[in-house]
């Protein structure tokens, strides 16, 4: 499958939001209305330039963006192979991505007049980052969170409150992160006059999967920037993890046009693909329609979506971005998996090569770069988009290494 | 060939409304979904709105939600719910299953051939929650090549250019969604139907049903004087899954034979 002619400008989404076969609006008519009204709002806002001055302003003062690139030396002389960057999203506020696409939202919600916002979490960093925006912007905000995350992620659940957050826990299906996201989408229904739904990820019907691309791609931009001013030329290879996929797609969609840099996304393999408990969604899935989109999915063969797993929440979705989809079945960009153990051990590794304690969903990306960079030139660069920090993290790395905090 | 058509037909010369109402296949286990269908006709049922179940049904309040966890912990299939119509067909040919339920199962199934085992099975309607019109065109077709009619819904919030997209691919019936919420949520605003059904139906020359929030044989009646159809699901569903298993179908038919008869009075 080609997906453009040299020459041609990537341009995709269509204007119903399709990327090719992927993407599109699925959803009962109750939500029509709804989506209808923030297409056309956003992408008013979008050509909008007191609007992106505004959003600028805020990546600037608030999140402290640009993150910078650092050049991880001690981990790739280690490695023996490539050199290893990592763009610093963990120093962002909030400790991660999450917070560039919570901000244009919210900023959308304002120009809308929505006084409420909700979000869906898995790991708590959506949730995290929404309660922060809606606290900055002084808008209610109700969280939806898995009842078996809110077990995992149990200081995020309280940094929510402290932001003034109401997290509700939801019961339904696996309770987790898919979960959230239906109950979201029923509240939404149900109160969407006054609120507005904040998206995490890339996935959703549209305008959600460009929307929240358009917000994350700040990480890409200034890569694009960042890379000709430290080493003198775009590196050789992008790498990202992908549960939704919106930290990749925010860094991978600036660089689709670069065709000389591979773009690699690590999905989570948690105990390993063979086993059947992963959330390995591009490698081990096959198409079909979810929470609004037509996209690869984990489900079996009536159908019906399978439970995922990964030790990292926010990777633990059976879905991902269609534009992921996209990319996949056009080979712009290559899918791998690493498994929980392999994240576990690059975590180790960052922690104590350059004293960076990366979060478990970034880890996956590390762990691949681990793996290919011996394999390479010393003058060949790999960038791994350090989506989080690992705080969030702590108490799932101390089980796994059998200690109690 | 549809059922539906001639269903309501025949209610028009009779001057009644029709009582749509909806459960989940294979709940509580598939072997109740047939004599469950049988009673709800006895009940006083016109069409049946059978739901397959979904792991993620997004549209649907949590007694709808519940009610497709219990049907799916018995491995229910969309084979299966087939299979359930058929063997309803061989003592009853006239009252028209409509299956309702979410895009995934029928595109694992493959659109073509689920049409046409829907149609073999004796299926007269689908409703896919998740396919508007827009996205749902090659399922459309299939059907249509297959003689089953597409319903679709509308909304309150649905603005008149989307009425109209509506109508260039419904048949059957419409189903109007009463209220803005999901299935089985709270009370449903009797004045904007009244309000809204108007305007649909100067848009659309077909029956339109109304459903989502109707709890009880009053509401019922109050909305079988405005739409020709009334559709009744969360509340039917509360009720099996209240019921011990043995016990659900007579409860289910004493439940929808009282709302029937509010209907009518």
């Amino acid at each position: 499958m080609q997906m453009y002619e040299a020459g041609q400008i990537y341009d995709l989404p269509d204007s119903k939001g399709h990327f090719g076969p992927y993407g599109g609006v699925f959803v009962a008519e109750t939500l029509m209305y709804a989506l209808d009204e923030l297409r056309r709002e956003y992408l008013r806002l979008r050509d909008d330039a007191e609007f992106q001055r505004e959003f600028q302003y805020e990546l600037k003062h608030y999140v402290g963006r640009p993150s910078p690139v650092y050049h991880a030396r001690r981990l790739s002389q280690h490695l023996g192979g490539a050199q290893i960057w990592l763009k610093r999203e963990d120093l962002n506020h909030t400790g991660a991505h999450k917070i560039n696409n919570t901000i244009g939202q919210s900023l959308v919600a304002r120009h809308m007049g929505k006084k409420r916002v909700i979000a869906e979490t898995g790991a708590g960093q959506h949730g995290v980052a929404s309660a922060t925006v809606a606290a900055r912007y002084g808008m209610e905000c109700v969280v939806y969170m898995g009842s078996e995350d809110v077990k995992r992620q149990a200081s995020n659940v309280y940094r929510m409150k402290l932001l003034g957050a109401t997290v509700v826990p939801v019961e339904s299906g696996s309770k987790t992160l898919k979960d959230a996201l239906n109950e979201a989408m029923r509240d939404w229904v149900t109160n969407v006059e006054s609120t507005f739904y904040i998206i995490g990820t890339v996935a959703g019907p549209h305008p959600y999967p460009m929307m929240v691309r358009d917000f994350n791609a700040v990480v890409g931009k200034e890569l694009l920037e960042q890379m000709p001013e430290v080493i003198g030329r775009q590196p050789d290879a992008i790498l990202a993890c992908v549960g939704g996929g919106s930290n990749a797609m925010g860094v991978f969609h600036p660089y689709i046009q670069e065709r000389g840099v591979r773009l690699i996304g690590v999905e989570a393999a948690g105990d390993g693909i063979a086993s059947g408990h992963h959330a390995a969604t591009l490698c081990a899935g096959r198409p079909g329609v979810l929470h609004g989109n037509r996209t690869y999915l984990l489900q079996d063969e009536d159908g019906q979506i399978i439970e995922t797993h990964s030790i990292s929440a926010g990777l633990d979705y059976p879905g991902v971005g269609p534009e992921h989809a996209w990319l996949k079945d056009s080979t712009r960009a290559e899918y791998v998996a690493a498994t929980d153990a392999e994240a576990l051990q690059a975590f180790h590794t960052l922690c104590r090569m350059e004293g960076i304690m990366p979060a478990l969903e970034s880890s996956h990306a590390l762990a691949h770069a681990m793996k290919i960079a011996p394999d390479m030139r010393k003058d060949q660069v790999l960038v791994v988009n350090l989506s989080g920090r690992g705080d969030k993290d702590m108490h799932t790395v101390a089980t796994h290494s059998g200690i109690e905090l | 060939m549809s059922r539906i058509p001639e269903t309501f037909e025949l209610l028009r010369r009779k001057s009644r409304k029709a009582l749509i109402p909806f459960i989940t296949a294979g709940d509580p286990t598939l072997a109740h979904t047939v004599p469950l269908m049988h009673a709800l006709v006895d009940a006083g049922a016109d069409i049946i709105e059978l739901g397959v179940p979904f792991s993620d049904p997004m549209a649907d309040g949590p007694a709808i939600q519940r009610s497709s966890e219990r049907a799916l912990k018995q491995h229910t299939t969309l084979e299966g719910v087939l299979e359930a119509v058929r063997t309803f067909r061989n003592d009853n040919t006239a009252t028209p299953v409509v299956l309702m339920g979410y895009a995934n199962p029928i595109e694992a199934m493959g659109v073509e051939r689920f049409a046409r085992a829907a149609a073999e099975a004796g299926v007269d309607g689908v409703l896919v929650v998740d396919y508007p019109p827009e996205e749902g065109s090659e399922l459309l077709q299939a059907l249509k090549a297959c003689s089953i009619d597409s319903i679709y819904l509308i909304a309150p919030t649905s603005t008149d250019s989307r009425i109209r997209e509506v109508a260039q691919a419904a048949s059957g019936y419409i189903y109007y969604v009463s209220l803005k919420g999901v299935t089985g949520a709270g009370h449903l605003d009797l004045d904007e139907v009244a309000r809204k059904l108007p305007l649909i139906q100067s848009q659309i020359r077909l029956p339109i049903g109304v459903g989502f929030g109707i709890r009880d044989g009053e509401t019922a009646r109050a909305v079988s004087k405005l739409a020709d159809a009334v559709v009744i699901g969360s509340r039917l569903v509360q009720e099996i899954e209240a019921s011990a298993p043995a016990a659900a179908v007579d409860k289910v038919r004493t439940l929808l034979g009282g709302i029937r008869r509010a209907m009518d009075e």
